[in-house]
């Protein structure tokens, strides 16, 4: 016998639900009154630094139906690479973005937006610069436990091409899943939880 | 104070063989919403290990009170008055103070208040069904609501939810973002149910079931049930700032 290690397991993951949004957006389920606003549905204010940037998607089954009940969540650095994070020890954070959006997935289309600025450089733990990203976080009926991956921009090419993380990727037919689309003035990242284009998920 | 050295480092790996795996197939729709592919492992990078953090100023004086944040004056939701309380600690049995926590539920008929709903038992016009609240300095939380009841789902022909309240837990990184529901003590739904039975072992189940406490009732008032949370803990960076060479 040894003495015991006494770590204690995870709490085991459940599905959100399809009535996630009672509890994480219930302004928006048709609970009002009891929350004043729902958190995460801004990031910004009117003296937010940076770049303003929409990016907007759908979360897609392996059938390719949009998935209607999803509650996305996002995460990010701001403008010049901080997040604004306790853990944070790089120095201060723009005060007026909070990093992290919360959107429920529209009830008839399942499209989701947000409205925030193009983050900065984030180095990666041994140094080398990420190109910029948006760490995204999905849950739904159907999903045990939530789906983390990343948004990359189309307009990064060359810090894409040496990201160490998008480098990590074997086959490279699947990086473009991580690459959002330009659409007008906004960015398009479509997640795909199934089929020939299904998004690279992280266990991270 | 802990060692703050400690709470920079990654999180644990989480253990997929104690989580549920994506696919699960008398969960139906789990067939087709789970990744086929083998998830891409990576160690946390800055974008795991920060997370957001929410003050005690976003949270109101009836958040964590689901018996009267909906009800109207003088009125008080039907069913069985309950507390839940616990703390959130990590994988190291450190506390995680300052962790939002968010639940939702159906009310003592099993039904929930949402646009798209249908079961037949009735909506309580005093019960909303959502709350929130913050741990404090030891992970410490409670909230007072009413005991859900079960209901049934479209899965099966006569697949029944055990009651159960749902969660959702913030820690101190985005890698511990957590979703999961609380299971009653006592409750034999628990293990006939397709969700629960996702979780690949009866140890890790019962991580999820709530017991009784009575230690922590209010006489004549309500009953306790006691639920610990406990998110990924950090790895020791004890040896991070070593200099070598230079
Ligand atoms: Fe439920």
């Amino acid at each position: 016998m040894t003495q015991p290690l006494n770590y204690f397991k995870e709490t085991p993951s459940q599905t959100a639900g399809p009535y996630v949004h009672i509890g994480c957006t219930p302004n928006f389920s048709g609970v009002s009154g009891v929350f004043h606003e729902d958190l995460g549905i801004s990031m910004t204010n009117d003296q937010t630094e940076g770049h303003r940037i929409t990016v907007r998607g759908m979360v897609f089954d392996g059938k390719g139906a949009p998935l209607k009940d999803a509650l996305v969540e996002i995460w990010q650095a701001d403008a010049k690479g901080f997040y604004n994070s306790p853990s944070e020890m790089r120095g201060q954070a723009d005060p007026n973005f909070t990093g992290w959006g919360r959107c429920a997935g529209h009830m008839e289309s399942g499209e989701f937006v947000f409205e925030t600025v193009k983050p900065g450089i984030v180095p990666f733990k041994d140094g080398r610069p990420m190109a910029p990203h948006i760490t995204f976080w999905i849950v739904s009926r159907g999903i045990n436990v939530g789906l983390h991956t990343r948004m990359y921009f189309p307009d990064e090419e060359t810090a894409n091409a040496t990201d160490p993380v998008l480098t990590r990727i074997e086959h490279k037919s699947r990086v473009p899943t991580l690459i959002a689309r330009k659409e007008g003035d906004d960015y398009r990242f479509d997640i795909h939880l199934q089929g020939d284009n299904e998004t690279v998920f992280f266990d991270i | 104070m802990t060692n703050e050295k400690r709470n920079q480092g990654a999180f644990f790996p989480r253990d997929r063989n104690w989580q549920p795996p994506a696919l699960t197939p008398p969960y139906k729709t789990s067939v087709l919403r789970s990744p086929q592919k083998a998830l891409l492992s990576l160690d946390n990078t800055l974008s795991e290990m920060t997370g957001p953090v929410f003050g005690h100023n976003i949270i109101g004086d009836l958040d964590n009170d689901l018996i009267l944040n909906f009800a109207k004056d003088g009125e008080l939701p039907i069913g069985e008055r309950i507390v839940v309380h616990g703390r959130v600690i990590d994988e190291r049995g450190l506390p995680v103070k300052g962790a939002l926590l968010e639940f939702w539920q159906a009310n003592a008929g099993g039904r929930y208040r949402h646009k798209k709903e249908t079961y037949l038992a009735p909506l309580d016009p005093n019960f909303g069904g959502c709350g929130r609240t913050i741990s404090d300095e030891d992970g410490y939380y409670y909230f007072r609501t009413i005991k859900p009841g079960p209901y049934p789902w479209p899965n099966g022909v006569n697949d029944w939810r055990p009651a159960h309240i749902h969660f959702s837990i913030f820690g101190d990184g985005f890698a511990q973002r957590l979703i999961t529901q609380m299971y009653f003590e006592g409750d034999p739904l628990i293990w006939k149910c397709p969700i629960v039975q996702a979780i690949p072992s009866e140890e890790a189940v019962k991580q999820l079931i709530a017991p009784l406490d009575m230690g922590n009732t209010i006489p004549m008032d309500s009953l306790a049930y006691k639920f610990d949370i406990v998110l990924r803990g950090r790895r020791s960076t004890m040896f991070d700032n070593r200099r070598e060479g230079n």
